[in-house]
């Protein structure tokens, strides 16, 4: 008598791409393209292309990295059940391959393209999320989400340094940006998926710390923002726009933190003003980094100072 | 394997075929086009 091995369907390729998690990677896009945008100098369009195609495949290398390493506990969460690994609709060392496959591919081809700096810092992003956040610190600390928010913010840094080829104050700040807005942004989320972090033991700050401190957290890093945010004007790298703008939002950003901050939930709560916080700071970043650009041509094309 | 499997096993292999070659052919423009532009700096 022979055993055979239960034959697998091949997993269709919408689930790897579904690996990349491509909702994801449309911020990490239009992030690092602001940052190519706004940087001052030019990059050929073929060459600005390629960079911002080697950020958003090592950032969908990272994600199928996550997503391989974290099956058994993405299966336990409802938000994350349906993905292709927990949902069985493919073997688990296929993510990791395709994830190493794309995330060396990514380095590669922007070392070759465009530089060695921005291919060094595109590596060191994917290392961050892959094995610094997703192996390291989410199951061990509830300060994960601020260590790991470092890795969401490379994008614009990335796209910056493809242009101009060093690392200056500018691309730093906008690192910081997206640094100090992840926290609020991403524990206004799991105000309202809590329970589903508490099934599978990760250490989420509403979990660990309970309630109380993530709201006040929120509220501390939406008050930081405000002169983040800011900062790119105040030390002469932007417009007046986008200062103003700046402004303009994070203090929108700060009004929305107020009562996520002074609240308690409380039975069968909508959760309405933490849902609305998350939502806002998707918009938030979105119209930020779009300013960002527009500052930029309006100042080149003398419009303002 | 039922018949049912195997027109899926088809399909889905079939429909990974044709990604792959498209983005290897996506990849051999991408690579004319990088090194036409960087023969020119």
């Amino acid at each position: 008598m022979t055993q055979t091995a239960p034959l697998v369907l091949p997993a269709d390729w919408r689930d790897f791409f579904a690996l990349t998690k491509p909702r994801v990677m449309s911020l990490v896009i239009f992030t690092g393209l602001c940052g190519l945008l706004a940087a001052p100098g030019s990059i050929h369009p073929v060459l600005g292309f390629t960079a911002i195609l080697c950020i958003a495949l090592g950032a969908g290398g990272a994600a199928a990295l996550n997503q391989w390493w974290e099956a058994d506990l993405d299966a336990g969460m409802k938000r994350t059940a349906k993905r292709p690994l927990p949902a069985g609709r493919m073997q688990r060392g296929d993510a990791r391959d395709f994830g190493i496959a794309l995330s060396v591919a990514s380095v590669l081809v922007m070392g070759l393209a465009i530089g060695w700096l921005a291919a060094g810092i595109l590596a060191l992003s994917i290392l961050y999320y892959a094995v610094v956040y997703t192996i390291w610190l989410k199951p061990r600390t509830p300060q994960n989400i601020v260590i790991g928010g470092g890795a969401g913010a490379f994008p614009p840094l990335i796209g910056w340094v493809a242009v101009t080829g060093e690392i200056t104050m500018m691309p730093v700040l906008l690192f910081a940006i997206i640094f100090f807005w992840t926290p609020p942004h991403f524990w206004a989320l799991a105000l309202f998926v809590k329970s589903d972090y508490a099934k599978v033991g990760i250490p989420m700050m509403p979990v660990a710390r309970g309630e109380t401190s993530t709201r006040r957290q929120i509220l501390a890093y939406a008050v930081l923002l405000v002169p983040i945010a800011a900062a790119p004007w105040f030390i002469g790298g932007t417009g007046m726009v986008y200062g103003l703008a700046a402004l303009a939002l994070s203090l929108a950003f700060l009004a929305l933190s107020l009562p996520v901050a002074f609240r308690q939930t409380g039975t069968d709560d909508a959760m309405k003003p933490e849902k609305r916080l998350f939502a806002f700071s998707i918009l938030y970043l979105f119209a930020l980094f779009a300013v960002l650009v527009v500052d930029r041509v309006l100042v080149v094309n003398g419009v303002t100072a | 394997m039922t018949p049912e499997e195997d027109i899926e096993r088809k399909r889905r292999q079939r429909s990974r075929n044709l990604v792959m070659g498209g983005l290897l052919l996506f990849f051999v423009v991408l690579f004319y086009a990088i090194t036409i532009v960087r023969m020119g700096d």
